[in-house]
């Protein structure tokens, strides 16, 4: 069962106003994988979170989250309300929302948790704080320990990493090691390559459509990263429809659409498909 | 003493109508308030009164002066408005605040061209500012009723509240309750308003609601004790606004809301997140 998929996307697009911003992007993230997403601004990172977390409709195709499976999303930009009175053990006790939801109150083992979790992010003793006192390294740390305290099998974070100082970093790494080890399917949008290379046994790169996916060191090539660098973020008003016959069942995928030229963004299906995508899911079992 | 403090409402059973109808305006309508505040939603109950009035402007156009017509009129009222500037906002770009205003100034001219199809300014001006020394019966069941379901679900939806202010995101990512508080909590402004319209008039109800919660802010700093800091102070100055009408034969409504505006005022010099505390402190600092 090693090869039992966490997630599938079956030519899955997201995107704002009939505009793509993932573009029919097929494949599967194998349970307990540790996978990063990289890719340009504007490339679609975020909106891939945001659709797996369910906030973001799909505009076409789809993505099968497996059964039984709690995901905890955190956001780029959280909207945590920093002047809410509110307490750092507040904030993180959100955690324990999809366990005690609306009604129950939290016992004693909840506060137990509550309280280990905030040890491992290294805030204990800021139980009480009030959250407008907390830097913003220390409020990723809080954020960190409201994901540990959901306990969820899928977690996706996005650029965690960000305004965060070189220690900080380092504890998150670990912190997110220790989901790998524990056999949860963690992603995570990052930025810094040297940092993925790393940490991370898995890469997505991301440039509305899927430029590469698999081990890392494969991906993380030269051209990968020139094809990648390549894309125009600004989209095209009076770019064509995209009509792709059987969105979902397209035995190959459609990542082979012509990357070059799809700043151009036109899906003229009939040339230049590059079918280099096969082998890049045929990972290795414990990859 | 007595006769300043107590006298007033061991005589005149009026008066003791309107102490227990305010009290219980204070203590349902001040935690409403402090949500309306923490959500920076403080003008929208504002927004909220407005728009009741063509609701109890048309019970008013069809029954007359009666408390149970009016009333009902102003929850439609206030419902489809609350309603219609919440799914706006929820489902489309429009932002609350927009959606509400426009609901609102909708809502307002109709009821005030509706109160002028009959009444004379005095009609209009009782429908606006109310007389809480004018409870019946049947009014202060009615705000009973209303204070008593907005305490339990408030305790009921709790931690959704604070769950849908504090990281709304984080909400929607775990759970699909968040647009249920939302509008749950929309209905509890709008009872609570309608409920204190009858005492205070449908401009001023807001001011019960309002002002304490904003003082509280000033003395308090977890969101519970806020809320009772508020009920108190609402509590208070209602207290104090019927015997000063009473005394100096002010009119009610604005009485009471003065007085919260006072401990408004007062609150932000003096209270313990006030003007002159945060001055005093800044010149003390520990080493850690």
């Amino acid at each position: 069962m090693t090869n039992e998929a966490s997630l599938t996307f079956s030519g899955l697009t997201l995107g704002y106003n009939s505009h793509p911003a993932v573009h029919h992007l097929s494949g599967s993230l194998k349970r307990g994988s540790l996978t990063a997403v990289i890719g340009p601004n504007g490339s679609g990172k975020s909106t891939l979170m945001k659709g797996i977390a369910g906030i973001l409709q799909p505009m076409s195709g789809k993505f099968a989250v497996a059964a039984k499976q709690s995901i905890a999303y955190l956001p780029q930009q959280s909207e945590v309300d920093k002047t809410f009175p509110a307490s750092v053990m507040d904030l993180v006790s959100l955690g324990l929302w999809p366990k005690r939801g609306l009604l129950s109150r939290m016992t004693k083992a909840d506060k137990a948790t509550l309280v280990a979790a905030l040890d491992v992010v290294g805030l204990s003793g800021f139980e009480t704080r009030a959250l407008d006192t907390l830097s913003g390294g220390q409020m990723q740390r809080a954020l960190f320990a409201r994901v540990l305290a959901q306990d969820a099998d899928l977690i996706l974070l996005d650029e965690p990493f960000n305004a965060v100082d070189t220690k900080t970093v380092g504890d998150l790494v670990a912190l997110i090691q220790r989901w790998h080890s524990e056999q949860r399917t963690v992603v995570v949008v990052a930025h810094d390559i040297a940092l993925v290379k790393q940490n991370f046994p898995e890469t997505l790169l991301l440039a509305r459509q899927k430029i590469a996916w698999g081990p890392t060191e494969v991906v993380l090539t030269h051209e990968n990263l020139a094809r990648a660098r390549r894309f125009t973020e600004a989209w095209n008003e009076n770019a064509a429809w995209c009509d792709v016959p059987g969105d979902m069942a397209h035995s190959h995928g459609h990542d082979a659409h012509d990357h070059h030229h799809h700043e151009h963004h036109h899906h003229d299906h009939g040339h230049n498909h590059h079918h280099n995508h096969h082998h890049q899911h045929d990972h290795k079992a414990g990859a | 003493m007595y006769i300043f403090f107590i006298q007033p409402f061991a005589d005149y059973a009026f008066m003791q109508r309107a102490l227990a109808g305010t009290l219980l305006l204070a203590i349902g309508a001040a935690p409403v308030g402090v949500f309306l505040m923490l959500r920076r939603m403080s003008l929208a109950g504002d927004a909220m009164a407005h728009a009741i009035l063509p609701g109890a402007a048309v019970g008013y156009l069809l029954f007359g002066l009666a408390i149970l017509p009016m009333t009902i009129g102003g929850l439609i009222a206030g419902l489809v408005v609350a309603l219609g500037a919440g799914a706006v906002s929820r489902y489309t770009i429009q932002n609350e605040d927009a959606s509400m205003a426009a609901f609102y100034l909708i809502s307002l001219a109709l009821g005030v061209l509706i109160v002028s199809l009959r009444g004379s300014s005095v009609d209009l001006m009782h429908v606006l500012f109310g007389t809480v020394l004018a409870l019946d019966n049947t009014a202060l069941a009615l705000i009973a009723g209303i204070t008593i379901s907005t305490l339990l679900t408030l305790f009921l939806f709790w931690r959704g509240l604070i769950a849908e202010c504090l990281d709304p995101l984080f909400l929607r990512s775990v759970s699909k309750i968040g647009t249920l508080v939302h509008f749950v909590f929309l209905l509890l402004v709008v009872i609570n308003l309608v409920s204190g319209f009858q005492a205070l008039g449908t401009l001023l109800s807001v001011g019960l609601m309002m002002l304490p919660a904003a003082a509280a802010r000033f003395w308090a700093y977890s969101t519970l004790t806020i809320c009772t800091v508020a009920a108190l102070i609402g509590m208070v100055s209602g207290v104090a606004g019927l015997l000063i009408s009473y005394h100096y034969s002010l009119p009610s409504g604005p009485s009471i809301i003065l007085f919260a505006g006072v401990f408004y005022l007062c609150s932000v010099v003096f209270g313990k997140r006030g003007v002159v505390q945060s001055r005093l402190r800044s010149h003390r600092h520990r080493i850690a």
